[in-house]
Formats: structure tokens, sequence, C-alpha cells
């Protein structure tokens, strides 16, 4: 980066991420209730939904579960979005938004994992099958865990950003063609696919307890993603901060040994 | 172009170093899998193509690590993204991954019907196998380039490169043993895995160096 582009970003991060924060910090306290809320409305409905005929108690699982599925797909959708932006108008907040999004988004993969596999330990009678979708969720949360890794091994975060985005990007270009590959290999093995959730097929019973909780975990992820993005520009500004006073010092000492 | 491709070329095959140890470490992978699943040659006969691939395509990321990171080393990196203005930066990655390939993953290929007998794969097998390489182990380059070039300013990034590479290739894993399955497994279908295989290599073909490409350029600056 050359000096003045590293000047106007300063400039820039100076002046946008503080606006960001000031709307954050009044809109995060509403956000976070709106969504306990919501989530609490969701699970009591959840609960005093009436059981599934043949799956019993077990579809109760099933409110926590397809929020983390989809939220697993909806925090890479913006992630792409977060790399799009970092990478073609090089908007500041864009790689902070990617940075926070991904832990997220692999906690919310791992989750949808576990629970699947929880649910599917009584209902299959195994934690875990080679089946199409369970596969490309899990491909899904290998890219999360490689996007982490690579954030992470970059010290200078600027062009840990760019590396990023550009991996996310082409993630994103190829989940539909993990996916697809991964239906064809699957039918290879076994024709029937065991586990088929299409949404209208649910009686409404056991779908609106199923939209609200999807909705207050939506609600959640906003919250937890502006929560980690407030965090990450802290913790921006406190290494500039320190890097400010370390060349404070620095000057101060060349001072006294000059005079 | 050509004369970038020569020299890549003649920089590959006099170190030496690359192309054997990838050979051999092909080799080594196909050596343990019998002592891992036991030395029946029916159930060898029928994973052969599966092990063949997998081979093929972890000894194809041993070698990516120093696709970017030689050039950066000695500065001709600098000169390459500086001339971007006469050729297009991604399509002198393109010519990189192609002398890659022949340097490193070629020899890969040329190997694998002699290790195929190791798996006591039928001739016909064999060669449908082969053929499954040579068209799917360029992608597998493609896509590596990638990530080579994601993490070609990081000391020990060769582990990264794996990491971040290998559910990228799954696809082009999954169609190669398809296609390398027909000739095993009876009423297995051949030409629609192996064309898909061949698209996924197009695809790659230019995807892989665009990003390749632009990863190379905010990493320089």
């Amino acid at each position: 980066m050359s000096e003045s582009s590293r000047a106007t970003a300063r400039v820039t991060a100076l002046a946008n991420p503080t606006r960001f924060l000031a709307f954050t910090g009044r809109v995060l306290p509403w956000l976070g209730s709106a969504a306990v809320l919501i989530i609490a409305l969701g699970l009591f409905m959840g609960f005093t939904a009436p059981e599934d005929y043949q799956q019993g108690i077990t579809v109760r699982i099933m409110y926590i579960h397809v929020p983390f599925a989809w939220l697993s797909m909806f925090c890479y959708t913006i992630m792409a979005a977060s790399a799009l932006g970092t990478l073609v108008w090089r908007h500041p907040l864009a790689d902070v938004s990617l940075k926070a999004a991904a832990p997220i988004g692999a906690t919310f993969t791992a989750l949808a994992l576990v629970t699947g596999s929880i649910w599917g330990k009584p209902m299959w009678g195994t934690w875990w099958v080679w089946d199409a979708r369970l596969t490309s969720v899990f491909v899904l949360f290998l890219m999360y865990l490689g996007i982490i890794a690579l954030t992470r091994a970059m010290d200078d975060p600027g062009r840990g950003a760019r590396a990023a985005a550009i991996l996310t990007l082409v993630g994103f270009i190829n989940i539909p063609i993990i996916k697809f590959s991964v239906d064809w290999w699957n039918t290879l093995h076994q024709p029937a696919s065991v586990m088929r959730l299409d949404g209208p097929t649910i009686h409404p019973s056991l779908l609106w307890p199923l939209l609200v909780s999807a909705l207050g975990f939506t609600l959640l992820f906003l919250t937890l993603h502006l929560m980690a993005m407030r965090a990450e520009i802290w913790r921006r500004r406190l290494a500039a901060m320190r890097r400010v006073s370390a060349r404070a010092v620095d000057g101060l000492a060349v001072q006294e040994n000059a005079s | 172009m050509l004369a970038l491709y020569h020299r890549d070329l003649t920089l590959g095959l006099r170190t030496g170093s690359g192309a054997m140890t990838g050979v051999l470490f092909f080799l080594a992978v196909i050596a343990v899998i019998p002592f891992g699943v036991g030395p029946d040659l029916d159930l060898l006969a029928r994973i052969g193509p599966a092990v063949l691939w997998l081979g093929a395509l972890l000894s194809s990321l041993l070698g990516l690590e120093r696709l970017f990171q030689a050039d950066r080393e000695d500065g001709s990196l600098d000169l390459l993204l500086i001339s971007d203005t006469r050729h297009m930066l991604a399509v002198t990655v393109f010519v990189k991954c192609l002398a890659h390939w022949t340097v490193s993953v070629l020899p890969l290929v040329i190997v694998a019907p002699l290790l195929g007998m190791f798996m006591n794969m039928p001739a016909e097998g064999i060669a449908v196998t082969t053929l499954t390489l040579l068209a799917g182990t360029p992608a597998i380059t493609f896509i590596g380039a990638v990530g080579a070039a994601l993490v070609v300013a990081l000391p020990r990034g060769g582990l990264l490169i794996s990491v971040l590479v290998l559910p990228l290739t799954i696809p082009v894993l999954i169609f190669g043993v398809a296609a390398g399955r027909a000739a095993v497994v009876e009423n297995d279908p051949f030409l629609p895995p192996f064309l898909i295989l061949a698209a996924l290599a197009l695809f790659f073909a230019v995807l892989g160096p665009a990003a390749a490409a632009l990863a190379l350029r905010s990493a320089d600056d």
C-alpha cells in the first residue's frame, strides 16, 4: 500500500467506523433484546406444539437445528458480500465484517452438525451418515475453518482481509459445484436420501414455531455479528494507539539522545 | 510466455527435487494402503481408482508451496507483476501453472499405471484411471495456485495451502473417481462423469489463475 492510500485509509477508518460504533451502540440493545424475546417465544411455541406422531419428542430439536443450518448458509452469504465490498469498493468496514462473521458462522455450522447428529441418533440409529446434505454442510464447516486459519495467519490486517476475501469468493463460487457433486456422488451409493425436510410439507402447527425461532436466531446472529465487529474495530484502534504511543516514546528517546 | 514456460520448466527440472519427491510420496502412499486395508487383491482392485486419485491429489499438493515462493524470493515475481501491462497477470499465472503441472504432476500421471498394477487393477481400469488423472489433475493445480498465491507472503504456508485447497478439490475428486470406477465396477457410467471432470478442469483453468492473480497483486502492495 502506498503512503497516500494508507493515509486516506486511516482517515476513512477514523471517520466511518466512529459513526458505525455510535449507530450500533444505539441499535444493539434493542436488537439483542428482540432476539432474546423472539427466541424465547419460538422455543415456547416449539415446546407447546404437538409432537410428531412418528418422531415423538425428538422432533423438537428441529426448532434449533433448522435455524442453525439456515444461519450457516446465511452467514457465508454475508461473508461473500463483505468480500465483494473489500475487493471492489475497499470499504473499511467490509473486512471487519468478514473477519467477525467467520467464527460465528463456523460456530453455527458446528452447532447445526452437532444438533443434527443428536437428532439423527434416535431417528436413524447412527450419529453420522454420509448423506449428501450432511456432507456438504461438513465441507462448508471445513471452509469456514480454512478462512479463519488464513485470517489468523496474516499479521497485517489489510493484507489478511484481502486474502480472506479472495478465498471466500472462490469458496462461494465453489459451493454450488460441491453441492452438485456431492449429490451426484451420493446417488451412486444410496439412492434414497434419508433426510427430506421440505418446508411446505410440514404441518402449520410445526411450521410457525420453526419460522419464529428462525427469525429469532437470525436476529441473534445479527447481534453477535455487530458485537464482534465492534470488538474488532476497537482491537484495531488499540493496536493503532499502541503503535502511535510506541513511536512517540521512540521519538522522545531520539530527542534526548540528540540533546 | 513461451519463454516463461521454458524457464519454469528448466528451473523445475534442474533443481530436480520437486518432481522426484512428489513421485516418491505417491509411491509411499500407495505402498502403505495394503498395510492399512489388508492384502485382499479383490478389495484392492475395487478401491484402486480411489486410492490412485487420493495419492495423486495429496502428492500434487506437496509442491504447490514453491509455485510462487521461489519467484518471490529471487524477486522475479515483482518483475512478473510489473509486466502486467504487457501480459495479463492471469495469463502469466496460467502459464506458470502449466509449467508446474508439467514438472511436478505429469510424472505422477506417468507412474500411475505402474502403481495401478500394484493395486491389482485390470488393464482397462488402469488405462481409464490414468486418463481421468490426465484430465483432472490440472484442475487441482489451478485450484492450488489460488492457495499458493494467498499464502505466498507467509514463511511457512505449506500446510495452510493443503487445508485451504483440499475442500475445494472435492468435486474434482468425486468425478475423477466416479469415472475411474466405471472400468472396475460393472454398469457404472463412464462418459458423464468424465465430461464433467473435463468441464471442471476448464472452469478452474479460468477461475484459478484469475483469483491467484488477484491474490498476488494484493499480497504485493
